[in-house]
């Protein structure tokens, strides 16, 4: 237990260290949002807010993905990993939740700022909210099984992207289904069901894939 | 150490295979208590990899490897737990000061005082760098910071990968000074290295590239 959060607070730290990637991040999410915004016109922005608000996260979401193994590939920190005695898959869960910390809940906090920004109807910000706090996780753990498989590969990040933006598919339709509040608590209900999935997919999967990637 | 206390650790015919061909076979190796055994041979004759299948990283493709008496692959957790790999790249982050790098690779291990950390670094003679980030030393004095990592947590296996690029003649000689202590306390070494170090009997070698497979002790 103490490995774990050991990890987690040293990805906290490096996070910290590198605020700029953090910036660069939301930055991405504000841009992708307003540029679709200005693509659509004010008249025909009613009832597309969810939609943007979400494609911008999950765009934005795929930028903070090649820090999660990257580093520690190319610095020789992953063999140290591996062959300490934290069970790999807590290692990898503990990045994970760093990861989800550092990266999905600065898009959870500024994504109602947007949702406002893009004339969301007052109703459909709870609903927004209760899809992007179990959304931004499943995106941090699908990102990290992602991030895993491309490890030396050339061009990793649109690698990673192209890998894991098609397996998120669901998660955008529930995630919008959410935003309205027409459609009652089914789709959160999903997205929950999805978050427990990955849960207990991911950091198996995760693991064997760093594996993989010293040998 | 008496000879005649039974092997530790021990492998026996190992092969190892790297993108479909064949590094080598036939490789067989025993280390009792406080022994060492000295990897030699030209580039590409398969020292890293060797080092890789012992520490658990890569299978091997065929052969065992044993920790008394048991296969390592039986028991991979436990094998990674009593074992320190140092390799070419020395796992420390740019970004974090020395201090903190050594703390949490420590940590990572096991309980670690700040004291034993403390310590470890002014053996490498770094302890007035502590404050310092990473990416602020000279190449060799992050390999100094890895090899502080062997004196913080106890390790029974010491897995040396050309550990000794880099430094200087102090830092080599603080190197062969943690070894004897490790040794004599009982602790095994496997070491490659193209610097010569100074280490203490019994040392075995084993010859990679050539014909003679066995670990021979002089």
């Amino acid at each position: 237990m103490t490995g774990f959060l050991v990890i987690i607070l040293r990805e906290l730290r490096i996070s910290l260290r590198h605020r700029s990637d953090m910036a660069a991040v939301l930055a991405f999410f504000a841009l992708v949002a307003t540029l679709f915004a200005f693509g659509v016109g004010p008249d025909a922005l009613a009832g597309l807010g969810g939609g943007i608000v979400w494609t911008a996260a999950l765009l934005a979401a795929m930028l903070s993905l090649d820090r999660l193994f990257q580093p520690d590939h190319d610095d020789g920190g992953l063999v140290l990993l591996i062959l300490s005695p934290v069970p790999l898959e807590l290692v990898v869960l503990a990045k994970v939740i760093a990861h989800w910390l550092t990266a999905g809940v600065p898009i959870l906090v500024l994504a109602p700022l947007l949702g406002v920004a893009l004339q969301f109807p007052a109703g459909s910000l709870p609903g927004l909210l209760a899809g992007m706090a179990l959304g931004t996780p499943i995106l941090s753990l699908l990102g990290a099984l992602g991030a895993a498989l491309v490890l030396g590969a050339r061009r990793a990040g649109v690698l990673t992207a192209l890998l894991i933006l098609p397996l998120v598919i669901p998660v955008l339709i529930f995630g919008v289904a959410a935003t309205d509040p027409a459609s009652g608590p089914a789709p959160v209900l999903f997205l929950g069901a999805m978050l427990l999935g990955a849960l207990a997919l991911c950091p198996w999967a995760t693991a064997a894939a760093l594996r993989q990637a010293v040998r | 150490m008496s000879s005649e206390a039974p092997p530790l650790f021990r492998g026996e015919d190992i092969a190892c295979r790297r993108g479909g061909h064949e590094v080598f076979r036939g490789i067989g190796f025993a280390l009792r208590p406080g022994g060492a055994l000295l990897l030699t041979g030209p580039n590409g004759s398969g020292k890293t990899s060797l080092l890789q299948v012992m520490a658990g990283l890569i299978p091997a493709a065929s052969g065992r490897i044993e920790w008394q008496g048991r296969d390592i692959r039986d028991e991979p957790a436990a094998h990674a737990a009593r074992l320190h790999h140092v390799g070419h790249r020395t796992g420390s982050r740019a970004i974090l000061t020395l201090e903190e790098d050594l703390v949490f690779w420590s940590r990572l291990r096991g309980p670690a005082s700040r004291r034993r950390c403390l310590l470890a670094l002014g053996r490498f003679d770094l302890l007035h760098l502590r404050d310092l980030p990473v990416q602020a030393l000279s190449s060799g004095q992050q390999r100094r910071l890895a090899l502080a990592r062997l004196l913080v947590t106890p390790a029974s296996i010491w897995l040396l990968d050309e550990a000794t690029v880099g430094l200087d003649r102090s830092g080599v000689a603080s190197l062969e000074s943690a070894i004897a202590r490790h040794r004599r306390s009982g602790g095994l070494l496997v070491i490659a290295s193209h610097i010569p170090v100074v280490l203490a009997d019994p040392v075995s070698r084993l010859a990679l590239g050539g014909t003679d497979r066995q670990a021979r002790s002089p």
